[in-house]
């Protein structure tokens, strides 16, 4: 941990620093780290030159081992090696069982809403899986750049669902990163194509990976990337292509389905390679050995595998549909379509959507880089190192949310394509006479049956006072934030007697749990607990002060008056010495609490003035109204 | 504090008028969104990033009420302190409601025609016109702004309420024979 470093009173820390930021796909198959670094953004390598890192986590009696490592030591570790933690995270046990026995794991059955897979190291959860690649990555981005990672910008697919995106944040939190913001993984890779230089219309990212499908439509105007609508399947990637060409494989050779699981491991891992090489070579060979020994030898051509994939790749043309639907515009009006994941390197894959988009492709950048090159370059953005950086990302929430009404059906408050932040509110009323309770189920999904949505949460708003029914309002506040995660409010008004809940979602970790977690990766003892939020309350304070200095900087003259600047100083001075001389992180908390609180009133005068200035550049009367109708 | 008292419109900095111009209202979202969005306070303090995150919430509601001209005319209409029946019962033209159940039966019957795809673009061409004249219709009676003709609007946003969910309907209709192919 690098030494706290705090500014004299007045003396703000050079104002241009470069704060050490970076951007990371956490992948299904493989995960990469990006960062900018003199103004160019690139992936990282490890000190083998390798810059992907596989998403293979291994545990054993001696330690952990993440990466390639852990993934050749798959074949003969299967049930200490876990490979596909984001297709179990964010999703409960129910999902988890459905998604087929395909998983070599042993899961454990425990109180927790949480899947554990039991291992020679213990139970773990996705959520500690992912937290290790993590780790991996922050750790090399760190020992690159040298110095401490102030924060990172995470992907997250954009059709990721709220328990996905929860359970991912939190897998951070445990790795000990600070996350400035998730990203969704088309709008990162929209961003990588810098498509903001000059290349303003609208544009089409599809993104196919190994596991996950997205696509977004988004509109680029001087430096705004708005999203106007995404969609995608959250389980249909390439993984899926190798389980089709395996299957015919099968056939082919001769081979019952439920031969044993060495040889499917070596059908699939043959089928994936004759995949690889078609993207080359018009026909390949394939040679399989069979368990009663000697080998089946057959060919493979384009032809057939278009054959074989159409009706997957189909799937996502009805996608693309879909979207561009939503978004209100036709296929012809889109200017370009950025090929994403390393999926998009299969030919069929590039002739259909071309076909449906009526042009070619792109696929400049390395699909398989491409998003950890945009979180970096939003990571860096984020961090504050490019103050005159006009670039904003506007995005979307994926799928509807509503809550569950009488006889099964949703309430949608939130539709899809809702640009985020959001807040909505709907008010319900009780069905029962005197009823002092109400149920809240919290639903995620386009379906109009509540059993056809996922489930996000479920809470009971109580208090309420009995009155006859129908008589009692109840507002159901949904608020979506710019990391796409929601928070449900619920509260009575006529009695002005009211009760709110903040929801956690169903699949995800209590803050018990995790601070638990957190406390075992340390190896116990409270005084490391407190020593670490310690350093966390100081760095945190460090932040405030730097912000802070940074906007008397620049218009503190402007919007204070001197007894009023003399006052925010006075209370920046006794954050920096309480920070610099507490050993109580409680105490250093209390002090920046004290310090935002005195300083409300500059904030929102800097909001205001923000705003005015915005719109200074517009005159009402600019609008005559012989500027004739809008076009609709 | 950021002014959560000032209408959608002076937060816009545009009159309050049913004709606006879509592409400078886009233009003026943008710039708003440059200064108050979460993305420009990573760095700040808790208490900035909350004030950040209403003042976006805002500014996006702000923007959905004013660029779709239906939740405009209901936007302006509650402004001029019009009170409008969410039920829909009010609505008084039993002509127009005619219209409404047969367009519906049309709708369910587009499945079983000859040619279901060349039947469903004829009816969406058709509900699409009808919202245009309603758009039309409301510029005309905001325009004049008499009460009377303010009493009329609030029919007409009743009236584009019904044809919007017609319209909605057949696009679902539309999306499903599309991915039957």
């Amino acid at each position: 941990m690098a030494l706290l470093q705090i500014a004299e009173p007045g003396q703000t820390a050079a104002p241009h620093q470069h704060r050490l930021a970076a951007g990371i796909d956490l992948g299904t198959t493989n995960s990469l780290v990006a960062t900018v670094r003199s103004g160019q953004a690139e992936t990282l390598p490890d000190e083998q030159g390798r810059h992907l890192l596989p998403s293979v986590v291994r545990y054993t009696p001696a330690g952990i081992e993440v990466g390639e490592a852990a993934r050749l030591a798959a074949a003969g570790d299967p049930l200490n090696t876990i490979s596909s933690a984001k297709r179990l995270i964010g999703r409960g046990i129910g999902d988890v069982k459905s998604l087929g026995t395909e998983l070599p794991y042993e899961f454990v059955n425990a109180d927790s809403a949480v899947p554990r897979i039991r291992t020679v190291a213990g139970d773990v959860t996705p959520i500690e899986v992912s937290a290790e690649i993590l780790k991996v990555l922050g750790l090399r981005a760190q020992e690159t750049l040298g110095g401490d990672l102030v924060g990172v910008v995470i992907t997250v697919p954009a059709y990721f669902d709220d328990a996905q995106r929860q359970a991912t944040k939190d897998a951070a939190r445990l790795s000990g990163l600070h996350v400035y913001r998730l990203l969704n993984e088309p709008t990162a890779a929209a961003v990588a194509y810098g498509l903001d230089r000059g290349a303003d219309g609208v544009h089409a990212i599809y993104d196919l990976g190994g596991g996950t499908f997205d696509v977004s439509v988004l509109r680029l105007n001087k430096g705004v990337f708005e999203v106007m609508a995404t969609g995608g399947d959250s389980a249909l990637g390439g993984d899926d292509f190798d389980a089709v060409i395996a299957a015919w494989l099968l056939a082919q050779a001769g081979l019952s389905a439920d031969t044993d699981r060495g040889t499917l491991r070596h059908v699939l891992d043959q089928a994936r390679a004759a995949k690889e090489d078609l993207a080359t070579h018009p026909r390949v060979n394939v040679t399989l050995s069979l368990p009663q020994g000697g080998d089946w030898q057959g060919e493979l051509s384009r032809a057939q595998l278009a054959e074989m994939l159409d009706p997957l790749i189909r799937k996502t043309i009805n996608t693309c549909r879909r979207v561009l639907r939503d978004a209100g515009v036709r296929a012809d009006e889109i200017e370009d379509v950025v090929m994403v994941g390393g999926s998009t390197r299969t030919l069929r894959v590039r002739e259909m959507v071309g076909e449906f988009f009526g042009r070619e492709p792109l696929v400049d950048i390395d699909p398989d880089r491409v998003v950890a090159i945009g979180a970096a370059i939003q990571a860096d953005v984020l961090a504050g190192n490019k103050p005159d950086e006009d670039m904003l990302l506007l995005d979307v929430n994926p799928l509807s949310l509503g809550i569950e009404t009488m006889g099964g059906l949703t309430e949608r408050i939130i539709p899809r394509n809702t640009t985020i932040p959001v807040a909505r509110a709907q008010e319900f009323t009780t069905f029962k006479d005197g009823q002092t309770a109400m149920a809240v189920h919290v639903v995620q999904g386009e379906r109009e049956l509540v059993s056809d949505c996922r489930s996000l949460a479920r809470f009971e708003l109580r208090g309420i006072p009995p009155m006859v029914a129908g008589a009692a309002r109840i507002r159901v506040t949904f608020s979506v934030d710019a990391d796409g995660l929601l928070h449900v409010e619920a509260k009575e008004q006529t009695s002005g007697a009211s009760a709110s809940v903040e929801v956690k979602p169903s699949y995800g970790l209590t803050d018990h749990e995790i601070s638990g977690m957190l406390q075992a990766s340390l190896d116990h003892a409270r005084d490391d607990m407190d020593l670490r939020r310690l350093v966390e309350e100081r760095v945190e304070a460090q932040r405030v002060i730097e912000a802070l200095n940074a906007a008397l900087a620049s218009d503190g003259d402007e919007l204070l008056s001197a007894a009023e600047r003399a006052d925010v100083e006075q209370a920046l001075r006794h954050l920096t010495a309480t920070a610099n001389d507490s050993q109580d992180p409680r105490e250093v908390e209390a002090a920046i609490k004290r310090l935002e609180k005195h300083c409300e009133f500059y904030v929102e005068r800097r909001m205001n003035s923000g705003i005015r200035k915005a719109m200074a550049g517009h005159r009402v009367d600019e609008f005559a109204r012989d500027d004739g109708p809008e076009a609709d | 504090m950021f002014d959560f008292s000032k209408n959608y419109f002076e937060l816009f900095g545009m009159p309050a008028d049913f004709l606006l111009d879509a592409s400078e209202l886009a233009a003026r979202y943008r710039e708003l969104q440059k200064v108050v969005h979460p993305d420009r306070f990573a760095t700040s303090g808790e208490h900035s990033q909350r004030i950040s995150l209403q003042s976006a919430t805002m500014v996006n509601e702000a923007y959905e009420s004013l660029k779709d001209p239906l939740k405009r005319a209901q936007y302006l209409l509650g402004l001029k302190g019009i009170e409008l029946d969410a039920k829909q019962r009010s609505l008084n033209d039993p002509a127009f409601l005619l219209e409404q159940m047969e367009l519906r039966e049309a709708l369910a019957e587009v499945r079983h025609a000859a040619d279901p795809q060349n039947e469903l673009d004829r009816l969406l061409q058709q509900i699409g016109q009808m919202i245009k004249t309603q758009v039309a219709l409301l510029a005309v009676q905001f325009e004049d702004s008499s009460p009377a003709q303010l009493a009329a609007a609030a029919q007409t946003v009743q009236k584009m309420q019904f044809l919007n969910k017609l319209h909605a309907e057949a696009e679902s209709i539309d999306a499903e024979l599309e991915d039957s192919y």
